[in-house]
């Protein structure tokens, strides 16, 4: 399944952190950041629970972005 | 501004005034270095921050790390030398502020002046329910509801009209500034606006599946397809950083060891660990890594605007460099709208013998058949139709009123062993024979488009070395069109496969360059994902050419093609200026400050300075509305 959230994020180089930092993440099997357009779209793995899996998502930017934001 | 660089800027303010008065009013000592360290806590803290948090989180070599070590260095050097002059570091942090607000601001801004541009989402579909109309979202809409679009309103769906007639703004779609007139019956395209009369339109697609969800999804996903520009940069910086900072570190140690231990001078470390940070300074790679991306997204938009749908950067790179452009003949080059140019070596009366063609093609939906049909005028008496059968790449053959009719080309005449009259003028012949009886033929003709001409001038005068042309088409027909148009080579008389096979070889014969396929969308789908760049044109309301082109035009003049390339190429030109003007003077910087011909000054001119105007050029790519 695939998600599109909008997120807010102020560098380049920091969206493409977030978009490491998400496909990381247990559950993520894709996720790709689009700066220009302060837009996230993840695909999840079958089975997960989109909504839980991005608790951790956001958990892990802030870790390396403490400014960014997602709008879940 | 929003909120967060609101405040950026205050602090930005607050430092530059403690600055002002701080040179004005003599202090010294300890009260001197508690009140310039105040300075720099208020405009660096959330950087020494990030790079605290950087570090705890193992990822140590990023732009705040390298701030805070140039900054917090400048400091220790400066309570270490008792010089007093603790001015650099705080500067070097406040001119990296003004360049980090000023880069968020910009991009912000560009982000939302080509947002703007695609402002073609509509907010609402008036549904009528019980007489009265309901304003509802377009996405609740199912398909065959009748929707009311007033004068000034975008149309939110795809749809049929069912009453009224008016004019229609299609500048957001296509870059055509000439509003088109519509009348019922006719199909009109969701993002469109409706400037004059009341229009009723019954949807014929789900919002979801509409031409403005297509283009806006085609649009904000073209950036996450990366160009090679925009990999070259990410690995670049992944490199770059980590080894300035060593070489700042190898700057810092090295030299005042050497000195001390082979050349027994005095080591210098205050010297070289100045030089160290200056390097640390200028090696900040924002200037390529914000640029280069913001370059293709403004050109992205640029092209959406003038209606060039360019579906990744990647592509808008390979446009640039295209070599080699192949056509589709019908529908591209020319109108592909057929109309009968005259009947020859006629038996009978020229009426009869088109009746004895419409009425044997009646089946067909084919353009030529729809051709002889608009020339016959009268309505079809299908009654007088028998047995119809369709020999494929043949014609037909047809029971019309008892008489066997074969109509179809030169093949068709030869299976049936009818001896026929070569037609001398160009364009498509159809052959008519009556129970085995040569009767006469029909010529229709296309015509070319009126910017076709000056299209493929145009492209030569680019620097595009080869044009080619391939068709279905009879050659003679085929040769006319390609020598009135200026195009160098012509390949005939093909198949929907051959064409495949002869992009091929057209892909392994070029030396270098891309090879550009430009087709309507018709029957050329795979024609258009084998090329290097496939172009659709005049592709709106066709899915599969959407789905298979990698740049669509939503206009079909042929001269975007030309539009298309100008585009590109400015925006990867000012791609390569910016690549090269970051590089050139960060590494004119780095060189000068190792022998020590620099200052901190310096350094921030090539940290922020570069930046600010890379990114000045940058937006430059979305002006190219006089290309």
């Amino acid at each position: 399944m695939k998600k599109t959230y909008k997120i807010e994020v102020d560098c380049a180089n920091c969206a493409n952190l977030m978009e490491e930092t998400t496909r990381k993440v247990a559950g993520v099997a894709a996720a790709t950041v689009n700066f220009m357009t302060q837009k996230m779209v993840v695909e999840f793995e079958d089975g997960q629970e989109p909504a839980r899996v991005m608790k951790d998502v956001l958990k892990a930017c802030k870790k390396v972005e403490p400014d960014c934001e997602i709008e879940l | 501004m929003n909120k967060k660089q609101k405040k950026v800027l205050l602090r930005i303010v607050v430092t530059a005034v403690m600055l002002v008065v701080l040179q004005l009013v003599k202090t010294t000592g300890a009260l001197r270095l508690a009140l310039y360290l105040a300075a720099y806590l208020v405009i660096g803290w959330d950087i020494l921050r990030k790079a605290f948090h950087g570090i705890l989180n193992r990822r140590v070599f990023d732009e705040n790390f390298l701030m805070a070590v140039a900054t917090v260095g400048a400091f220790a050097l400066a309570i270490h030398t008792k010089s007093g002059d603790y001015l650099e570091g705080i500067a070097v942090m406040l001119f990296y502020q003004i360049g980090e607000l000023f880069q968020s601001y910009a991009v912000g801004k560009s982000r939302k002046n080509i947002a703007a541009l695609m402002d073609i989402r509509p907010d609402y579909a008036n549904v009528e329910v019980d007489g009265r109309v309901e304003q509802v979202d377009p996405e609740e809409v199912a398909v065959g509801t009748v929707i009311v679009v007033q004068p000034g309103e975008k149309v939110p769906l795809d749809g049929v009209i069912l009453e009224g007639n008016s004019s229609l703004d299609t500048v957001a779609l296509t870059g055509e500034s000439i509003p088109r007139d519509v009348v019922a019956g006719d199909g009109i395209i969701s993002g469109c606006i409706n400037l004059s009369g009341l229009l009723k339109v019954q949807t014929t697609k789900e919002f979801g599946e509409s031409t403005v969800s297509k283009i806006l999804d085609m649009v904000e996903n073209a950036s996450s397809r990366k160009s090679r520009a925009e990999d070259f940069i990410a690995r670049f910086a992944r490199i770059y950083t980590p080894a300035v900072c060593y070489s700042a570190l190898a700057l810092a140690l090295l030299p005042p060891l050497v000195r001390l231990a082979f050349l027994s001078l005095t080591p210098q470390w205050g010297v070289w660990a100045y030089r160290a940070l200056i390097f640390l300074v200028v090696s900040c790679p924002c200037a390529l890594v914000i640029s280069v991306p913001l370059s293709f997204f403004a050109g992205l938009g640029g092209a959406s605007k003038e209606g060039v749908l360019i579906k990744g950067s990647n592509y808008l790179e390979a446009l640039a460099q295209v070599q080699c452009v192949v056509f589709d003949k019908t529908g591209t080059l020319t109108e592909g709208t057929f109309e009968v140019a005259g009947i020859h070596h006629s038996v009978m009366e020229e009426e009869r013998l088109l009746e004895y063609a419409a009425l044997a093609e009646c089946a067909s939906n084919h353009p030529i058949s729809k051709s002889l049909q608009r020339a016959y005028g009268k309505e079809i008496d299908r009654s007088r139709v028998g047995e119809i059968q369709e020999i494929s790449g043949h014609g037909v053959v047809a029971v019309v009123d008892g008489q066997t009719v074969a109509i179809g080309n030169d093949k068709l005449m030869e299976q049936h062993r009818i001896p026929y009259h070569e037609c001398g003028s160009a364009g498509t012949v159809i052959h008519v024979a009556v129970d085995g009886a040569y009767a006469g033929h029909v010529l229709i003709s296309d015509t070319v488009k009126p910017h076709a001409k000056a299209a493929v001038a145009a492209l030569k005068a680019l620097g595009v070395t080869r044009t080619v042309m391939l068709t279905g088409d009879r050659d003679r027909a085929a040769r006319q069109v390609a020598a009135e148009l200026g195009v160098d080579e012509v390949h005939s008389e093909l198949l929907p496969g051959d064409k495949v096979d002869r992009l091929e070889q057209i892909l392994t014969s070029g030396k270098g360059g891309k090879v550009a396929f430009v087709g309507d969308g018709i029957n050329d789908a795979p024609v258009l994902t084998r090329a290097d760049v496939g172009i659709a044109m005049g592709a709106l309301g066709s899915d599969a050419a959407i789905e298979a082109a990698d740049v669509v035009l939503m206009d079909d003049d042929p001269l975007q093609i030309v539009k298309g390339i100008k585009i590109a190429r400015k925006c990867t030109g000012i791609v390569r200026q910016n690549i090269l003007l970051a590089l050139v003077v960060k590494f004119g910087c780095l060189s000068l400050t190792a022998v020590g011909l620099s200052n901190m000054w310096l350094a921030i001119f090539a940290d922020v300075g570069v930046m600010v105007l890379a990114v000045l050029n940058a937006i430059r790519a979305l002006r190219v509305h006089n290309l």
